[in-house]
């Protein structure tokens, strides 16, 4: 049970605190409701690059980190598909260091054409470190745009490629941040050994006298149902042949996610879960297979993805896998397999209760959806799911037509 | 009015509280430490066992162990293992660290009993049946093949090689070391390394006096002991050594370089901790100022120190763009040089104090953070004075004493330099 109080800024700002007196420590995060969904198609990884740019100076403080270390604090951030995430912890002692900087970036960026130089090129080679140099690293770069072909959804928060990072341009930046970077786009969480009355009278200070901006209003092209089976076959320099199948599932708000989320955990949640018994240990088809939601907030992607065996034919595997597949479409989960599954879940939601960040990003990410409270109602809403519920999605989702396949090959592979 | 310009007052770091473990005696003498916390309704049990027996013909023995511990014991197959564990909810990990090797359990108190007669079964019966061993060598033969086209994982290899040789801590794992695998070694290296005598249990969560007698009626009894003889290794300093791997197709180098330095038991490491600090050890340090911030020849670059029951020692690490490798080598000298030629100015070194004494703060989030601070001072030996002092040298160290370190373990004339991409 994660408790917490909220209050609105007469800015737009939401704010919620979670007391937490066993730790001498706060946080302090905050979540922009932005993320590479937002982008224009033609500047792609916008998202991201801006979170870079996020440090690099704000109007009244010239450098972001170093009053923070200054005072114990640490932070970092990060940019998904649907939102981007900011936080910081500290010694609660100093929390009000964390809200000077926080808002002093909310109400404007220094927009340093250095800074933009320097992060055009850091996020340059982390598009390489991550993607372009690894393995496998450029997997999300062709099963999205696969998948996805009207939905933002279509690029990885990367973006499509190098050249959209290396010309984006200053008057980009400040457009990007006016559009999105307001209080009413905001939700701000603190959490730790700090009190409801002083975290607002801080944001009352800090936070509110930030002009609240214009409400983002989104409206997305939305994907249109996938009739036909999709497949697309790739090369490159790899050991082993890898294949990768995405299958369309709703958005994180439809009554069905936790259903979904336990069918991924019962084909793949460790070591006595489906796909690893059947495929890599009595077929001994797949040295590594997995299957993964992608709990976008628009709808999103099942994924089942697996590294074959030398030697093992491409068609051989994928059979296997839609033999897995059927199976969940024919016969009920028993209820022995079922309670495995909620259990584990019951168990991973205690766990995370566990440290402060955790649940204040859970805190702000529950807002967003609606409702900070949902995070409290989590473990009843997996517990409500039927063996039914399990059989009726996967005939639902597991079907050819509407499944996107990547043949991930070696060269060698003619 | 609000002046924006200006920092609100702060406070450092004053008080850190380390919680203590009690230590209390299985009916067979195995120590259990237990960090004692009633916040959640759950435990992390670890079994924490010393690497032994080392034999460098056969330097794979104690990690398929360690991994294939679960698969199978003479009552229950590798899936039902796994059924069970997860049908209480409960976590089993193993885990494999130069100088030991850990199985832990996390479960909610509800379900202990139910799932310490498994742990029992693995850790005493473990059979590690053959068809099992088979799959795990021709699925690890395959992970390595992927982790060597990382050119990341390839300096560690390197690195660690170049320093440690055909010890626990730098042996180059090849194929053929799994082919190598035998059943009845694994066997045998099992029976002599998962005894009682060479057990340490670290327990934090909430556990109380029948949680103890719980897990007493389990690992007090009916469990054999062994004849061990603990690793031991020693390690000289070596000559600048430079290990360049070419990768043609490389868009970034990995690049690793450093050296065998000294151990958290040295009187000389919480020193070395802070110089680490400054050099590669936070976002704000010179390395990060310099090469990602300034140059952004890299997305990260870090420096660290790391102490080993046998050895310590100190590295600087990152990925750069090929084009830019010989440069970002250069700065990283330069920066090196810099520590040792000139004193850190007080403003750099309070921030770096301060920063070091929230991190640390920070670090003692929960239980089993206080336990694994527990865990690094007494597997090395000592007690929490090594706490207080640590604070202590972080408040007071001075410029001279850091620069004094710099030129006793930054002797860059006697770095390894590892790089894998292209120059």
């Amino acid at each position: 049970m994660v408790d917490f109080n909220r209050f609105t800024l007469a800015n737009g700002l939401k704010v919620l605190v979670h007391e937490d007196a066993t730790t001498p420590m706060a946080v302090l995060n905050i979540l922009y409701d932005v993320g590479a969904r937002d982008e224009d198609p033609e500047k792609t990884g916008f998202a991201h690059l801006f979170e870079h740019l996020m440090f690099g100076g704000s109007i009244n403080i010239p450098n972001y980190d170093e009053p923070l270390q200054r005072v114990g604090g640490e932070n970092n951030a990060f940019t998904s598909n649907d939102i981007t995430n900011y936080y910081i912890t500290l010694p609660a002692e100093n929390i009000e260091t964390a809200f000077w900087l926080e808002s002093d970036r909310m109400l404007s960026l220094a927009f340093s054409e250095k800074s933009l130089d320097t992060q055009r090129n850091v996020v340059s080679e982390e598009f390489k470190q991550r993607y372009l140099n690894q393995p496998y690293g450029d997997v999300w770069l062709k099963l999205r745009p696969l998948a996805y072909k009207k939905h933002a959804y279509r690029w990885a928060t990367i973006g499509k490629e190098l050249s959209h990072i290396e010309n984006a341009t200053m008057d980009d930046v400040k457009a990007f941040f006016k559009k999105h970077y307001n209080p009413q786009n905001a939700i701000l969480v603190v959490g730790g050994n700090v009190k409801t009355e002083e975290v607002k009278k801080l944001a009352e200070k800090w936070f509110e006298p930030i002009p609240a901006g214009e409400k983002y209003h989104r409206n997305l092209e939305q994907e249109e149902p996938q009739i036909e089976a999709r497949q697309e076959t790739v090369k490159a320099n790899v050991p082993l042949n890898a294949i990768y199948m995405a299958f369309k599932m709703p958005g994180r708000l439809n009554s069905d996610y936790y259903a979904f989320d336990l069918l991924s955990d019962i084909l793949s949640r460790g070591q006595s879960s489906r796909l690893y018994n059947s495929l890599l240990k009595e077929q001994q088809l797949f040295s590594e297979i997995n299957a993964y939601i992608s709990s976008s907030l628009d709808p999103g992607l099942f994924i089942v993805e697996g590294k074959l065996i030398e030697g093992v034919a491409i068609e051989t595997a994928e059979k296997a896998i839609w033999a897995e597949l059927e199976k969940l479409k024919t016969e009920l989960v028993s209820d022995t397999e079922l309670t495995k599954v909620k259990n584990k879940v019951e168990s991973i939601l205690v766990f995370s209760e566990m440290g402060l960040l955790d649940k204040a990003m859970n805190l702000a990410y529950y807002e967003l959806l609606g409702d900070a409270a949902l995070l409290n109602n989590e473990t009843a809403e997996f517990l409500k799911v039927q063996s039914a519920d399990i059989q009726r999605i996967a005939n639902e989702t597991f079907n050819k037509n509407s499944s996107s396949t990547l043949y991930y090959l070696t060269e060698e592979h003619a | 009015m609000l002046n924006r310009q200006q920092a609100p007052d702060f406070k450092q770091v004053s008080a850190i509280n380390f919680i203590q473990p009690e230590k209390r005696l299985l009916s067979n003498g195995v120590p259990v430490f237990t960090i004692y916390s009633g916040e959640q309704d759950l435990v992390r049990i670890e079994f924490i066992f010393e690497n032994v027996n080392w034999n460098r013909d056969k330097p794979l023995q104690a990690i398929a162990v360690s991994t294939l511990i679960n698969n199978g014991t003479n009552k229950l197959s590798a899936k039902e293992i796994a059924e069970k564990i997860d049908f209480y909810g409960a976590f089993f990990q193993t885990e494999y660290t130069q100088d030991q090797s850990l199985v832990t359990l996390y479960t909610l108190n509800k379900h202990l009993h139910s799932v310490l007669p498994i742990v029992k079964d693995v850790l005493t019966n473990s059979q590690f049946p053959q068809n099992e061993l088979d799959i795990y060598i021709q699925n690890q033969k395959q992970k390595l093949q992927v982790n060597l086209k990382k050119n990341d994982i390839v300096s560690r290899k390197e690195f660690a090689h170049a320093l440690f040789g055909e010890t626990a801590y730098g042996v180059d794992i090849k194929a053929e070391h799994y082919d190598g695998l035998e059943r009845e070694a694994l066997l045998t290296y099992f029976k002599t390394a998962y005894a009682p005598n060479n057990c340490t249990i670290v327990v934090s969560g909430k556990f109380d006096a029948a949680g103890f007698d719980l897990l007493d009626s389990h690992f007090g009894r009916d469990w054999e002991k062994s004849e061990v003889v603990k690793n031991a290794f020693s390690f000289s300093p070596t000559e600048k050594q430079f290990v360049y791997k070419e990768k043609p197709e490389a868009l970034q180098s990995a690049i690793r370089i450093g050296q065998l330095a000294v151990n958290r038991k040295h009187e000389d490491f919480s020193g070395l901790q802070i110089l680490n600090t400054v050099l590669g050890g936070y976002f704000g340090s010179r390395l990060m100022a310099n090469i990602r911030e300034d140059k952004g020849y890299t997305y990260g670059i870090g420096s660290g120190i790391s102490s080993l029951q046998q050895a310590g020692y100190l590295f600087i690490a990152t990925e750069v763009g090929a084009d830019v490798c010989g440069a970002a080598l250069t700065e990283i000298y330069k920066e090196i040089e810099i520590l040792r030629t000139t004193l850190i100015e007080e403003e750099e070194l309070n921030l770096v104090r301060n920063y070091m004494l929230g991190s640390m703060l920070g670090s003692l989030e929960n239980v089993f953070s206080h336990a694994d601070k527990f865990k690094n001072i007494y597997f090395a030996g000592l007690d929490y004075d090594y706490y207080t002092k640590y604070i202590n040298t972080v408040k007071t160290i001075t410029a001279q004493e850091l620069l004094a370190l710099a030129n006793k373990y930054l002797t860059t004339e006697s770095f390894t330099e590892v790089v894998i991409g292209k120059k």
